[in-house]
């Protein structure tokens, strides 16, 4: 492969390696930059280091919103910051190659705190270093570029400057370059049973089992690791673990969210989602039809059910509320969903007043808010009580799951479910721009449109309608969706997004750490259909992905964040995947697929001290045998009170569409670890199928063998030596107290196990509970 | 005011905590031993806190009050029945409201179809107490006899007409969204003062009046970190979730558990040099010694007799408004920054008189007792406590107005909310509505102004506690909001 980079990235690519090389960060947070060492970049350019600035600490009263416009001058444009000033005749903000004859940039230094920009007021001050960086760009010409994330995505030529046997795939010659650029080598493969329940967890979102673990460490050929990684991609719990993401997008819950928050039923939805990534259904395909799939030609009611994605907002039933109120709420949820789950932009913003730092106007919000203005839906259909589904709704019956439905996990209930979906009015609803984002302040019409800047709606090509509107999402030039989409499967595998503001592509939003890969991801996906198989297969047969987790010194001082890669980043793992470990571990795990939502152990009274006291979901009624043991996607969630064991971990609180999740780390997860009846019946489990399976064995070899149902991994010897002396500990102790012992092992509503003697099953319980409590335990490693 | 200095000062020691090697330096004098500035510290381990970051959360003025205890009224408390009292609506009972005070009032779906909108005078008398010489109604005797340390606002006003976005908007300062709460405002802006106890705590009570419930929502961290998230107090034998060991285990056994734990991460982080691992050793260290903090400070049994008989024989009885109340005071005594009350079921809409008697019975006493119980510990002063709803009610009648008996609808334009402590003037009213009891007339306080007002009393700038998230700064106060002077001590 040839060593070339397309023009646009070319100069980029100089500044950033200046920049990176100097400081030793690719993207400094700006007002760490006052940092007085810090040499000038010798080229600088607008995107990379003067719009942040301007965008940061200048468009609120001088960018694309009219409204607050000071002093008429706009700085977002090269037309507005070039043009004669209204209030200082003659002169310019900007004059290209005179920062000496820019107002602008006088007022930035003013000593006069009457004229310096920006004003005391506003809280904002700009550093020394960001006023030499705007100094150096007005006397190198003062260009102005487009914003890079609205530039259509091309494949450029893949770098091969470094003469390695390292890179694998695409992804790993472009992430090498960078290494190369700022001083840093990839770290060593990780060791094959780490490799192992990394893909596991990345794509499955569960351990691996013995036998698989068994059988990879026994593979020695080439092919060991590809096939692995085609098994899991094969597997129905890929489909599940790629569906977690999308229910948090589509903000997916149980309830319906408001005031009484009575139980509504769109599972079977739910259950579309894991099926459309099984099928591995095109990534287009996939959201046409949840944007318009009631508007496609002769819809199937498999279409009609994926439009359900835009009716999981909340929803309410509250007596008295304003019918038009809510409608207008609705629709704003659906336009904010659709821009910020699919496009990665917060068009939000723009809801009250023109946005502030990005080129959308009141106007575009409303134009693209028409799209979603004109269905069949209410804003108030009915009180608590009425029902799990609303206008329009699509009842499946028992003659559809049967048929091509089979995907919707009825179980043995016959009786019908209806799910609430899209359906358009035959007459148009006129759209009007509504004042500061009010419902009952209806200015200037407007029609369905999207904004100029990042792709103007193109009416001879597309209808004005959803299905117009998907169209334009996934044509050639629509310059967002690709990368949007690749950066949030990028961040759900290595940790972070290479844009890290994985909701923002705007001009706030972090700049891209590998811009040519993301591009040329983007590109690549796109070309090849849409293929998300295909994109998680080539993120996981990387060089890049298969690193090991060791970090150095020279890690922590050089890229403590990861940004460049040369480490896999450990991650911990997200509040499901916590569930589904204990409980697949163990062996407890109900691997059923799909199905009206379940209600393990709770702590009790949470719902009935915040509950209205009406609606179905009033009291907590919890679930009896195998659906105790469900995965942690198919807790319920009530919206008003979500699941505390989940929440804790920093599970969505699926109130509206999130992109990507915190990872904190709080002692309320310790407590959760410690003491949540889950993760306690686990270790009683495990200890019970360790002891019944291995009567003679020593706990010694016991815990050996916990270690490769929970870490697929061996101990090493101190290790193991730790938790044997634990047990015998742990032993001790019961056998001094079995009114203890038997107290402890009563936990959870399992069977329990009569032929495992009682004091030894409470040490080594003991035992696993430590395990199930090792930080690396909830790590992806 | 902070000087320069100082602020330098606390900005190298934010910075000192986040350098993760000498936080490891630290862990290595011994595990347990090491002291974190606080349980709840914001972002220590996430890497974040830039000059700018931490600069929005310093205090930015001297702060009058360290503490909040919000006692929210959930269901929009009727200022007609408690602090408002209006005698031409008891003059005019059963008249129809006149056009010209209504002008133009959205009106909720309830009574937005009624023919008329007969007016309604307070079923309770009011009368006078007080150096300040205050109006309370006949409902609230006990608060009656505390009005000289009260702040009672007459002109609270709000957007929004139905439950949910004007509960949400008055936590969050937005009707709809998931914005954080103020709660995890005062977190993130201020920090724990206490190692062992969250920053901001949540307690839930129902009344025996029309609720509404509340939501979990309310006590978001929103965009904000989640350890500044509100941790719910229960009433049942666990007052944090997840606190109470499993049987058959105990103290001990846990201590040597979490020893066998720490040596086993820290094989790990040999292995490994994650930092996030040292970083999990500290948060079950902080765990352990919540097991411990929070059963001491939530036992309420070793509270002597005057003080049970202050607040209520309710306060022994777990879950009450009035335990709740006990137990708000002393986890603010400890420290915790933001204690959240909520009481149910002030919403009205019918059998107002007999409603409304039973929910001031539940907090009558409990309220006044805790103001009383803060002053006599030399606390009042440095802790704000207010109490107050959502919203206020109609001055017509929902429904069919009956010889003692009426209902109220929700009225977004006044309300009456009382505030003590915390450097907020005592024994005045504040802001006057006209004689309807429809329209403030002089004094208007909007909610962003509450809140601009309440983050001021603690030493911040409602204006300058912001935080960045997906390309904007975001405040409590989102836009708007204005610091009330005239009710400042």
């Amino acid at each position: 492969m040839k060593f070339s980079f397309s023009p646009k990235w070319l100069i980029l690519l100089a500044v950033c390696l200046f920049v990176t090389i100097t400081s030793g960060y690719f993207f400094t947070k700006r007002s760490e930059t006052g940092g007085g060492a810090m040499p000038l970049p010798p080229i600088v350019d607008y995107n990379f280091h003067i719009r942040p600035i301007l965008s940061d600490k200048c468009f609120a009263c001088h960018g694309p919103d009219k409204n607050t416009r000071e002093a008429a001058l706009r700085l977002d444009t090269k037309e507005g910051a070039y043009q004669a000033l209204v209030e200082t005749a003659g002169m310019h903000a900007i004059v290209p190659g005179h920062p000496d004859r820019s107002e602008a940039y006088r007022r930035i230094i003013s000593e006069d705190e009457s004229v310096r920009m920006p004003p005391v007021s506003s809280n904002l001050a700009l550093t020394d270093y960001e006023v030499k960086l705007i100094e150096r760009w007005i006397q190198q010409g003062a260009e102005y570029k487009p914003h890079w994330a609205f530039v259509p995505p091309e494949k450029i030529g893949i770098p091969n400057a470094h003469k390695s046997d390292w890179p694998i795939n695409e992804i790993d010659h472009f992430v090498l370059a960078k290494m190369d650029m700022v001083g840093l080598a990839p770290n060593p493969e990780a060791e094959k049973h780490h490799l192992l329940r990394r893909l596991s967890l990345d794509l499955t979102g569960l351990p691996p089992t013995e036998e698989q673990l068994g059988r990879f460490l026994a593979d020695k050929s080439v092919a060991a690791y590809e096939k692995i990684v085609d098994e899991l991609l094969a597997l129905p719990t890929y489909g599940e673990r790629m569906a977690m993401h999308w229910l948090d997008v589509a903000r997916y819950a149980d309830s319906y969210g408001y005031q009484d928050d009575d139980i509504r039923t769109q599972w079977p939805w739910r259950d579309w989602v894991i099926h459309a990534f099984n099928q591995n259904m095109p990534y287009d395909r996939f959201v046409t039809w949840q944007l318009a799939g009631d508007m496609l030609p002769d819809a199937t009611k498999e279409q009609l059910l994926a439009s359900a994605f835009n009716r999981n907002h909340k929803i309410t039933e509250e007596g008295g509320v304003i019918e038009e109120e809510y409608r207008v709420a609705y629709a704003i949820d659906k336009t904010n969903t659709f821009s910020k789950g699919i496009l990665g932009i917060t068009m939000e913003c723009a809801q009250c007043h023109d946005h502030k730092y990005d080129p959308f106007s009141q106007k575009n919000y409303f134009e693209l808010y028409a799209f979603f203005n004109n269905s069949l839906e209410k804003g108030l259909e009915g009180l608590v009580n009425s029902g799990p589904s609303k206008t329009p709704r699509l009842t499946l019956t028992q003659q559809d799951v049967a048929g091509i439905l089979d995907f919707i996990n009825k179980g043995d209930d016959t009786s019908a479910v209806s799910v609430s979906v899209m359906g358009e009015r035959d007459e148009v609803r006129p759209t009007y721009i509504l004042d500061r984002g009010v419902y009952d302040a209806p200015t200037e019409r407007v029609y369905p449109g999207t904004p100029a800047a990042i792709l103007a709606f193109d009416s001879t090509r597309y209808a004005p309608n959803r299905l117009g509107l998907a169209t334009w999402a996934f044509s050639n030039e629509n310059p967002l969706t690709a990368r949007v989409l690749v950066n949030q499967l990028w961040a759900m595998v290595f940790g972070q997004g290479m844009v890290t503001t994985v909701a923002d592509f705007g001009n706030q939003g972090a700049l891209p750490s590998h811009p040519e890969l993301l591009d040329w991801l983007a590109a690549d996906f796109r070309d090849n259909g849409w293929d998300v198989k295909r994109l998680m297969k080539q993120f996981v047969m990387s060089a890049t992905y298969r690193q090991s987790s060791r970090v150095t010194d020279k890690h922590l001082k050089a890229d403590p964040e990861n940004r460049y890669l040369a480490r896999t980043r450990r991650l911990r793992l997200s509040a499901e995947a916590i569930r589904d470990l204990a409980l697949a571990s163990s062996g407890l795990l109900n691997p059923e697929i799909g199905g009206p939502s379940v209600k393990p152990y709770q702590p009790e009274g949470i719902w009935e001290v915040t509950s209205s006291g009406r609606g179905a979901l009033t009291n907590y009624v919890q679930d009896h045998g195998g659906a105790l043991y469900r995965r942690g996607m198919y807790v319920f969630i009530k919206l008003t009170v979500p699941p505390p064991n989940m929440l804790i971990f920093d599970a969505s609180n699926r109130d509206m569409c999130e992109v990507a999740r915190q990872r904190t780390n709080t002692p309320l997860q310790a407590l959760v670890m410690l003491n949540d009846p889950v993760i306690l019946e686990a270790s009683r489990v495990l200890a019970a199928v360790l002891l019944k399976t291995s009567p003679r064995a020593k706990p010694r070899q016991h815990i050996e063998r916990a270690f490769r149902r929970i870490l697929s991994r061996p101990g090493s010897d101190q290790e193991l030596a730790l938790l044997d002396a634990y047990y015998t500990d742990e032993l001790k102790r019961y056998t001094a107290s079995p009114d203890a012992a038997q107290a402890f092992i009563a936990i959870g509503e399992a069977p329990q196990e009569s032929t495992v003697p009682v004091v030894e099953q409470a040490a080594l319980m003991a035992v696993m509970h430590a395990l199930y409590n090792l930080e690396e335990t909830i790590t992806r490693t | 005011m902070k000087t320069d200095d100082m602020i330098e000062k606390e900005l190298a020691q934010a910075r000192l905590y986040q350098n993760r090697r000498q936080f490891l330096s630290r862990l290595s004098i011994g595990i347990g031993s090491a002291a974190l500035g606080s349980l709840l510290i914001p972002d220590l381990f996430s890497g974040s806190g830039t000059k700018e970051e931490l600069l929005s959360r310093l205090p930015h003025f001297a702060p009058k009050a360290k503490r909040v205890i919000y006692l929210f009224q959930s269901g929009g408390v009727s200022q007609l029945e408690s602090f408002d009292p209006k005698p031409k609506l008891r003059e005019m009972m059963g008249q129809d409201l006149p056009e010209s005070i209504r002008g133009g009032q959205r009106l909720t779906g309830m009574t937005a179809g009624q023919a008329n909108f007969p007016l309604v005078g307070s079923y309770y008398d009011f009368a006078q107490y007080g150096k300040s010489g205050a109006w309370v109604s006949a409902v609230f005797p006990h608060m009656a006899k505390i009005v000289d340390d009260l702040c009672i606002i007459r002109s609270l006003h709000t957007d929004a007409i139905n439950h949910d976005p004007a509960i949400t908007f008055f936590q969050t300062g937005a009707q709809q969204g998931n914005r954080p709460s103020m709660g995890a405002w005062l977190s993130y802006g201020l920090g724990s003062e206490n190692q062992n106890l969250p920053a901001f705590c949540v307690l839930v009570s129902k009344g025996k009046g029309n609720g509404q419930g509340v939501y979990a929502k309310l006590w978001t961290n929103g965009f904000l970190d989640s350890v500044h998230q509100g941790v719910q107090f229960m009433g049942g034998p666990d007052p944090v979730l997840y606190l109470g060991n499993p049987a058959g285990t105990d103290k001990v056994s846990r201590r040597a558990m979490l020893d066998k734990l720490a040596e086993l991460n820290l094989l790990q982080f040999d292995a490994f040099g994650d930092p996030e691992i040292a970083a999990k050793v500290q948060q079950y260290e902080m765990a352990y010694r919540m097991q411990t903090s929070v059963p001491e400070v939530t036992d309420l049994s070793k509270e002597p007799d005057h003080i049970v008989k202050l607040y209520g024989p309710d306060c022994l009885v777990p879950g009450t408004y009035a335990a709740n109340c006990l137990l708000a005071r002393k986890l603010s005594e400890n420290g915790v920054r933001f204690v959240q009350l909520y009481h149910q079921g002030w919403d009205q809409h019918d059998n107002l008189p007999g409603q409304m008697a039973l929910q001031a019975k539940d907090v009558d006493q409990a309220s006044a007792a805790l103001v009383t119980d803060l002053k006599q510990r030399g606390l009042l002063d440095e802790t704000l406590v207010v109490w107050g709803g959502e919203f206020g009610r109609t001055n017509y009648c929902q429904g069919r107005l009956e010889h003692n008996n009426y209902g109220r609808d929700h009225h977004p334009r006044c309300f009456s909310v009382w505030m003590a402590g915390g450097g907020v003037k005592p024994g005045i009213v504040y802001g006057e509505t006209d004689e309807f009891g429809y329209n403030i007339v002089k004094n208007p306080v909007h909610v962003h102004d509450f809140h601009a007002t309440m983050l001021y009393q603690l030493g911040l700038d409602h204006e300058k506690l912001t935080y960045r998230h997906l390309g904007r700064r975001y405040r409590l106060t989102d836009v708007a909001g204005a610091v009330v002077n005239d009710i400042l001590a």
